[in-house]
């Protein structure tokens, strides 16, 4: 177990430092100069070297990478060009509102749908399971642009419950929590879609397995036997499946976020992707190379929890 | 007393949108308390469905469509859900074939056990773990205390098996039901499961249907039996009137198809049951197994259905055919071929394996773990006659399979040689050997299903060898193609047929056509028959015996099935923990068995035999891991005759008690044979 432990921990330093990294030196071979991008097209030439070298952008790019790891370690990732303040006040604020959202959207997303994906699965092709089947598949396949702009028809515009856009600020006469319905709704519904699938697809394949033959034939009530013997088997698949979910959650939310004019991780990732701000897309990958590392570990922990057949 | 179990012709209809059919057709039987009843039949039977509907648990659009289903009395039909339950785990329990899929992986085996009683009244959580751990303690499971904390996939298949019986007899039932409970299983502990099974039925007098392809285990349970054919029972009674006089032509061909550990080599051909069952043989009103039987007289036999008759004086011996004195009178059919072929004198040896080892480097490197050495074979020496059978037996985990992936060169040897046509094949992995090399020596598989191309036509999976080995043109490996076939006894029309249209005993002839596509000099048949029927074993080890008589080949025959081996070979390699034990001529190794462990193997192999002596000495424990095998003789953890510390400490030295035969044995040859 701490032999494990130890072993994640030493990938993940790899893994952390391999990507930032390749980050790193990726950004400095695309085309586009962050200084003329910082001074703006009518800088002159002497401007733009003299402030190049006050940044320290002449030295070689070992130097500098390994001068950016050391303050990354304290905390410091330097200024970001696009918003002006220093990238880890802007990273941790937009990663606060991300996790608010993901948080929600997880709580929502698990019990929902290993609920309903147990109830389609357990038996296969009764109404429960078409009526189910039929509901995530549709889920699963309206795109999530598509989703917000159908439900912004109707809760918005049409019914004028719910606020239209969602910058998080209580200066919009809609409370917080109503900004996040919308958002949280639409993936929901479209990560849900997926999910039910899959938990249904390993419930069936459980239920055909002989040991619930067993557990019927010993007397027990169908439910009793879906409960005692058929819901943790099930788990056993998707679980890795569900964890993976945090990473969609926490990094991959950029159309909603875009939808819904959210200030979370994804867009901000995406505009200082587009300006080149390389410290925010830094700084951003190292987070999200984090979050996937850590979900890997509490995946394989959660994974043996669930299966005594599995040692780590 | 009245019947636990009483069927009183039972239908069974399976029907989805397309298709109706009869699974089971006008079945009466019954079981008394104490009784206990085998059902036999091959695939297809119906043996497994009728056990479901004891429980009134049919697949979903089966169901039972005439007669009824009495369990103490009370029609199955008529009770609700909370009557069934009941009924199961409390008054009627299963044990299921394949036990390891039957437990739940999740859950301890404490819990699982624990389960019954609390489903069945049992108030106190104590008292129902309290007698789980004796019940744990009488199905002889080492520390059942502990083993109740422990998960399913920590267990040997064995021990498995017996948690399920416990299991089953958590409540005491009064009627068990054992659904091929020791296929899968190797004979040892198949052996040891019987045993268990008989002393836990004089115990605690459950009642018994015990369902079986196996007619020698049946015979070690069972009182009476009854003989399924198509869905329907064609014969039933006592278990030795039956065996000893069978009346209906299908249970004579099964018993004249097995064969027999007390036969000998001899050169007979067994007599395998003609035909296939067909769908439209299941739907005739008259006798379904007329159409393969030789006694069929249209006029008596199709005209309609046909009743169950008194097959002799024997009370309760009946059997459902119209001709049964014509039967009766004839005598069992006798194989057709006698071989000629003397088999004392010499012949030249194609293969000779020396000293070959097989280790395996485990953990170490990236992977990590600690690392260790497994040994698979140990200084295996053998060889193999031209036109001879040598069988390699062994328990799973003995190395038979190791042995075969080293000469077919899916692995190649740490130590040894195997000199073949010239070559030495411990060294050359498949892909180096020449391409005349792979043609002189060609394998037979177990499982005809897997090694077929679903998606190629029998013709492209015979003509490919021939064009590839031989070297033919496509118009001249089509010719040979039909000749092959017609050489395996399957119609030439096969060759336009997919996989899937053929039948399991079909299969494995398109295999066997296949391996002697090339005219090869040695083949190696790993377990050839143990997925197929007996009555289509029988066909095959035919087919096998007379192709090599034309042939001259070499034949390695890779088997657990000791009877099968008595018939085909005239070598035996005995392997226990990659190890030959014994070696030499068949009829030396099997008269005396020498060897303890070949003395116990055989003792553990069902006869067909409702008076066989029950075995002397049943082999408990499980093999030594190969990863710490022991420093002395590897059989000494589980020998029934140990002398001493001295087998724990000094490998046994090998002796020659006849002339070709050696035994690895601390025991002085006087002592050997006991």
């Amino acid at each position: 177990m701490a032999r494990y432990l130890l072993k994640q921990l030493f990938n993940m330093a790899i893994t952390l430092f391999a990507v930032t990294f390749i980050v790193f030196v990726l950004n400095e071979l695309t085309p586009g100069d962050v200084v003329r991008k910082l001074l703006g097209p009518y800088a002159s030439a002497d401007q733009v070297e003299k402030v190049t070298r006050e940044m320290g952008l002449d030295r070689p790019v070992m130097v500098r990478y390994a001068e950016y790891m050391a303050n990354a370690a304290r905390g410091d990732f330097g200024q970001s060009i696009v918003f002006r303040r220093p990238v880890s006040e802007v990273l941790w604020d937009r990663l606060g509102n991300t996790l608010l959202l993901a948080g929600v959207c997880f709580a929502i997303i698990v019990p929902f749908s290993v609920l309903l994906g147990v109830l389609a699965g357990m038996r296969e092709r009764g109404w429960i399971d078409r009526s189910v089947s039929v509901f995530s598949s549709v889920c699963a396949s309206i795109p999530e642009f598509a989703m917000g702009v159908f439900l912004l028809a109707i809760f918005v515009v049409q019914l004028g419950w719910l606020p239209g856009t969602s910058p998080l600020r209580d200066d919009t006469g809609w409370p917080i929590w109503t900004q996040l319905v919308l958002p949280a709704a639409v993936v929901v519904l479209y990560d849900a879609g997926y999910l039910i699938a899959m938990i249904r697809t390993s419930m069936v394949e459980v239920m055909r397995q002989p040991f619930i033959r067993t557990a019927v034939l010993k007397g027990m009530s169908f439910r009793r036997v879906v409960v005692k013997h058929a819901l943790r088997n099930a788990l056993i698949a998707p679980f890795t499946v569900i964890l993976l979910q945090i990473n969609y959650l926490v990094a991959g939310l950029v159309v909603v976020e875009m939808v819904f004019a959210y200030p979370g991780f994804g867009r901000m990732m995406l505009e200082a992707a587009l300006a080149k701000d390389i410290a925010i897309v830094e700084a951003g990958t190292l987070v999200a190379v984090s979050v996937t590392m850590l979900t890997q570990v509490v995946g394989d922990l959660g994974y043996r929890a669930l299966d005594p057949r599995i040692s780590i | 007393m009245s019947d636990v179990l009483r069927m009183e012709n039972v239908g069974i209809d399976y029907a989805n949108r397309r298709t109706r059919m009869r699974i089971v057709d006008d079945v009466s039987l019954s079981i008394g308390p104490g009784e206990a009843l085998g059902l036999v039949g091959e695939s297809g039977c119906g043996k497994s469905t009728l056990a479901l509907a004891a429980l009134s648990y049919l697949p979903r659009g089966m169901r039972v469509s005439s007669g009824r289903v009495l369990f103490d009395g009370r029609d199955l039909a008529t009770l609700d859900d909370a009557a069934l339950r009941s009924l199961r785990g409390n008054r009627v329990a299963m044990v299921y074939q394949d036990p390891m899929s039957s437990l739940n992986p999740v859950v301890t085996i404490g819990r699982q056990l624990v389960e019954v009683p609390m489903l069945h009244g049992e108030r106190s959580a104590a008292a129902a773990r309290d007698r789980a751990i004796a019940m744990l303690a009488e199905v002889r499971l080492p520390d059942p205390e502990r083993m109740m904390s422990r998960y399913p996939h920590e267990l040997s298949g064995g021990q498995q098996q017996r948690v399920v019986i416990a299991m089953a007899l958590m409540a005491e039932p009064a009627l068990l039901i054992l659904d091929e409970p020791t296929t899968g299983l190797d004979v040892t502990i198949e052996a040891a499961i019987l045993d268990l099974v008989r002393e836990l039925r004089r115990k605690f007098g459950t009642a018994i249907l015990f369902i079986s392809h196996n007619l020698g285990t049946v015979a070690r349970i069972c009182d009476r039996i009854g003989v399924l054919y198509a869905g329907r029972l064609v014969e039933t009674g006592d278990i030795r009137a039956v065996f000893g006089a069978p009346a209906h032509p299908y249970t004579r061909g099964l018993l004249a198809a097995l064969p027999r550990l007390e036969a000998g080599r001899g050169g007979a051909r067994l007599t395998p049951v003609a035909g296939t069952l067909t769908a439209a043989d299941r739907a005739r009103v008259g006798c379904a197994f007329s159409p393969r039987c030789s006694h069929a007289l249209p006029a008596a036999c199709d005209a309609g259905p046909v009743p169950m008759l008194p097959a002799d004086a024997e009370p309760g011996h009946v059997a459902r055919c119209a001709r049964l004195e014509a039967v009766r009178d004839s005598r069992p059919a006798t194989p057709a071929a006698e071989a000629t072929r003397g088999r004392d004198e010499d012949s030249p040896v194609l293969l000779d394996v020396r000293d070959l080892s097989m280790v395996y480097a485990i953990g170490g490197g990236l992977s990590g773990g600690p690392r260790a050495e497994l040994r698979a074979l140990s200084d295996v020496s053998l060889a193999a006659d031209a036109g001879r059978t040598l069988a390699v037996v062994g328990e799973s985990g003995s190395g038979k399979s190791t042995l075969a992936k080293l000469l077919s060169g899916l692995v190649t040897a740490s130590e040894g040689q195997a000199l073949f046509a010239g070559a030495d094949l411990a060294a050359l992995p498949v892909d180096e050997r020449p391409a005349d090399l792979k043609r002189r020596l060609q394998m037979v598989f177990q499982n005809p299903d897997s090694t077929l191309n679903p998606s190629h036509s029998i013709e492209h999976a015979v003509v490919r060898p021939l064009r590839l080995l031989r070297g033919l043109g496509r118009a001249q490996a089509k010719e040979a193609a039909a000749r092959l076939l017609e050489r395996v006894r399957l119609p030439a029309d096969m060759l336009r047929r997919m996989p899937h249209q053929l039948s399991g005993g079909q299969r494995q002839r398109v295999a066997l056509a296949r391996a002697f596509a090339g005219d090869p000099q040695l083949v190696i048949a790993d377990e050839p028959t143990s997925a197929l029927d007996v009555s289509v074993q029988a066909a095959i080890v035919n087919l096998l015996a007379e192709l090599q008589d034309a042939s001259g080949i070499a034949l390695l025959l890779i088997s657990h099935d000791l009877a099968l081996v008595r018939h085909m070979a005239d070598r035996v390699a005995v392997l226990y923990l990659g190890r030959i034990v014994e070696y030499g001529p068949a009829d030396l190794v099997f008269a005396p068995p020498w060897h303890p462990y070949t003395k116990a193997l055989l003792a553990a192999a069902p006869r067909p035999d409702p008076d066989a002596p029950e075995p002397e000495v049943i082999l408990g424990g499980v093999m030594p891991s190969p990863l710490d095998p022991p420093k002395g003789c590897v059989f000494a953890s589980r020998c029934p005759r140990r002398i001493g510390p001295v087998c724990d400490t000094t490998p046994p030295p090998v002796r020659h008690p006849a002339p070709g035969l050696t035994v690895a044995c601390h025991l002085e040859i006087a002592d050997l044979p006991s």
